[in-house]
């Protein structure tokens, strides 16, 4: 990767195959150094200016104070003037006293890891079915598994939302069998968990199906004439061969479902918040701008593990390919 | 295998339920096929009740009273014809998905080819910095802009519609940039090597080779972008500002949380039908552009 760096400063004129020894292109085209750069250019600014420098301002705005008349947040550019007084607060709320932070963190993690589980179940038996025997029907269950990607995901809660009302359709059926009208959306942690489940588990069924199409009949038959009973094919062949796409199926559902509120606070209430309802909570909330700042970093340290992981995995595909 | 095969298909016939699927996977699967058409209803059903009930006639979303065109074109305030709060919404939801794809899309395009081909020290960190924008969780992404436009930069840049163009193109501009990168990939050098042989310039070649034979990937990404915006609501949220910057989303997740009418399953309905017009719309593009190329793409255009 290096000696690519030797480009000369040559005006961009093709030169024909095999003139010099060390070239640029396979072809011997000579580029000057700036040529390929200067593509990206609009992106790197905008990068580092709408993405990289928030970013920056957040960490300021953390470790920096509010304004005294409107309360607003001044974040402290200069690292030698932060101080760490409001995000030492913020940690405190987690396990300090009535720690009122504590039961939402915990409580998204249970959420989180029973939704992302449960995608992981229903949508593998969904992809390998898929893969495996749609048959002529492929391209429909796929066209109706893609779909939800295009139907607005606060518009699919709002659909469960009217259906789990008290005198929603779902409890109407309840009624009709006996159960009752259970009032679904009183802040009841299975609605919410199944709300998530129902909001991200196409991105997982993407992926897996993905992965088990690729998969060649031939080593299913392979493992059985060796003498593999199914389930041993199952465990030992396609399970193994489908472990890339599960873990980063799991990444990319539970990366949002840390972040998320919108669910909690269409289908929970306040008994059932989240992770990010405090974020909401802080960011919506005049004077708490500091706060806001420190959990989102505090986000950032929970997701930056199986985010770094999803970006080596997909490096390490696209290396592959 | 065969003899296996047959040995393992005759005690299947009394087996039934997951065990005898065990026993032999290639009788029919039918604990999975239930799973799957049990999981497809349980995904769709929930939302074409929710179009459904914009036809009702009464104030509730959630029981059925009968059939009527009022939250569409009757009620002279709520419906669709005439709420003015609704127009508004409309008119800013589409505005801003018009400006992001412009911006979004020949930036992130741009880029695909630059960081392809650039093999320079500083493009693994500007790679790497792209992908992680793709990856981070939305209200991360929104959060830090809402703080950026209201601390650092709070006279320069106020929040609405500006500050949400800026924030969706910065949420968006990953989305062209993987699916170029992709077709770039598949495409190889050779064509523009071929213009450059036959006396293009580098440029030019580009222009009149790479660009033809991306155009599918950029169609993908103008369908894709467009049909994200319309349905973004973290994002769109934290950066509005006066009313009129008020999207469909975020009208939608307001009135959900106060008192709904079937007018927002209407709202809903009308984003529902644009998404889904953009996609389709791209996805004929796509194949026209695409043509000779496998069944298969259909696919391969509708998982981006």
């Amino acid at each position: 990767m290096a000696s690519t760096d030797a480009a000369t400063a040559e005006p961009p004129r093709h030169r024909r195959r095999g003139k010099r020894a060390t070239t640029r292109t396979e072809s011997g085209v000579w580029y000057p150094k700036w040529y390929w750069p200067s593509f990206t250019l609009a992106g790197d600014l905008w990068l580092v200016a709408m993405f990289v420098l928030p970013f920056y301002v957040v960490v300021c705005v953390a470790f920096g104070t509010v304004g005294t008349t409107f309360r607003e947040p001044v974040p402290y550019l200069f690292p030698g003037w932060w101080q760490f007084s409001t995000f030492q607060a913020t940690l405190q709320k987690f396990y300090v006293g009535t720690a009122p932070y504590q039961e939402p963190l915990i409580r998204t993690f249970l959420y989180v890891f029973t939704a992302s589980l449960i995608c992981l179940v229903v949508g593998y038996a969904v992809a390998y079915f898929t893969a495996r025997f749609a048959g002529k029907h492929k391209g429909l269950i796929l066209i109706l598994l893609v779909s939800p990607f295009w139907i607005s995901y606060l518009m699919r809660i709002y659909a469960w939302q009217s259906l789990l009302q008290p005198d929603g359709y779902i409890n109407d059926v309840l009624a009709w069998l006996g159960f009752g009208r259970p009032e679904w959306l009183a802040g009841r942690g299975i609605t919410v968990t199944l709300g998530l489940v129902y909001g991200y588990i196409p991105f997982m069924i993407l992926p897996l199906y993905g992965s088990l199409d690729r998969i060649n009949q031939g080593m299913l038959e392979a493992g059985r004439d060796l003498g593999a009973n199914p389930l041993q094919t199952f465990v030992r062949v396609t399970l193994p061969l489908s472990r890339q796409a599960i873990l980063a199926g799991l990444v990319i559902v539970t990366l949002p479902m840390f972040g998320d509120y919108y669910t909690n606070n269409l289908l929970g209430s306040a008994k059932t918040a989240m992770f990010g309802n405090l974020i909401d909570g802080a960011v919506t909330n005049a004077g708490q701008g500091p706060e806001a700042g420190a959990l989102v970093l505090l986000l950032m340290v929970i997701v930056i593990v199986p985010m770094l992981y999803y970006l080596r995995e997909t490096k390490r595909a696209s290396e592959a390919a | 295998m065969s003899a296996q095969a047959t040995q393992l298909r005759v005690p299947s016939r009394h087996l039934r339920g997951p065990l005898g699927w065990l026993r032999d996977p290639w009788r029919k699967p039918r604990v999975l096929q239930a799973t799957t058409l049990g999981y497809l209803a349980w995904s769709i059903l929930p939302v074409l009740i929710a179009v459904g009930f914009s036809f009702n006639s009464g104030r509730s979303r959630s029981s059925w009273q009968g059939f009527s065109m009022r939250w569409w074109t009757q009620d002279p305030f709520d419906s669709i014809l005439h709420s003015q709060e609704l127009h508004s919404a409309m008119l800013q939801t589409f505005r801003l998905s018009f400006v992001t794809v412009l911006l979004a899309v020949p930036i992130g395009t741009l880029f695909a080819i630059g960081i392809d081909r650039w093999h320079g020290r500083p493009a693994r960190p500007a790679n790497f910095t792209m992908l992680l924008s793709f990856v981070m969780p939305e209200i991360i992404l929104g959060v830090s802009l809402f703080l950026l436009f209201t601390s650092l930069i709070k006279n320069l840049i106020p929040l609405g519609t500006a500050a949400q163009v800026l924030g969706l193109v910065t949420y968006q501009i990953s989305y062209p940039v993987i699916i170029v990168r992709a077709r770039l990939l598949s495409i190889g050098a050779e064509y523009e090597e071929a213009g450059m042989d036959l006396g293009a310039s580098p440029t030019q070649s580009i222009r009149r080779v790479l660009l033809p034979l991306l155009a599918p990937a950029i169609m993908a990404s103008v369908a894709l972008v467009f049909a994200d915006t319309v349905d973004d609501f973290v994002t769109v949220r934290y950066l509005s500002g006066p009313a009129s910057s008020q999207t469909l989303s975020v009208f939608i997740y307001s009135a959900a949380r106060s008192s709904p009418t079937p007018a927002v399953n209407a709202a809903a309905t009308v984003m529902l039908i644009s998404t889904l017009l953009m996609i389709g719309v791209g996805l004929l593009v796509y194949r026209r552009l695409n043509r000779g190329a496998s069944e298969q793409d259909a696919a391969s255009f509708a998982q981006l």
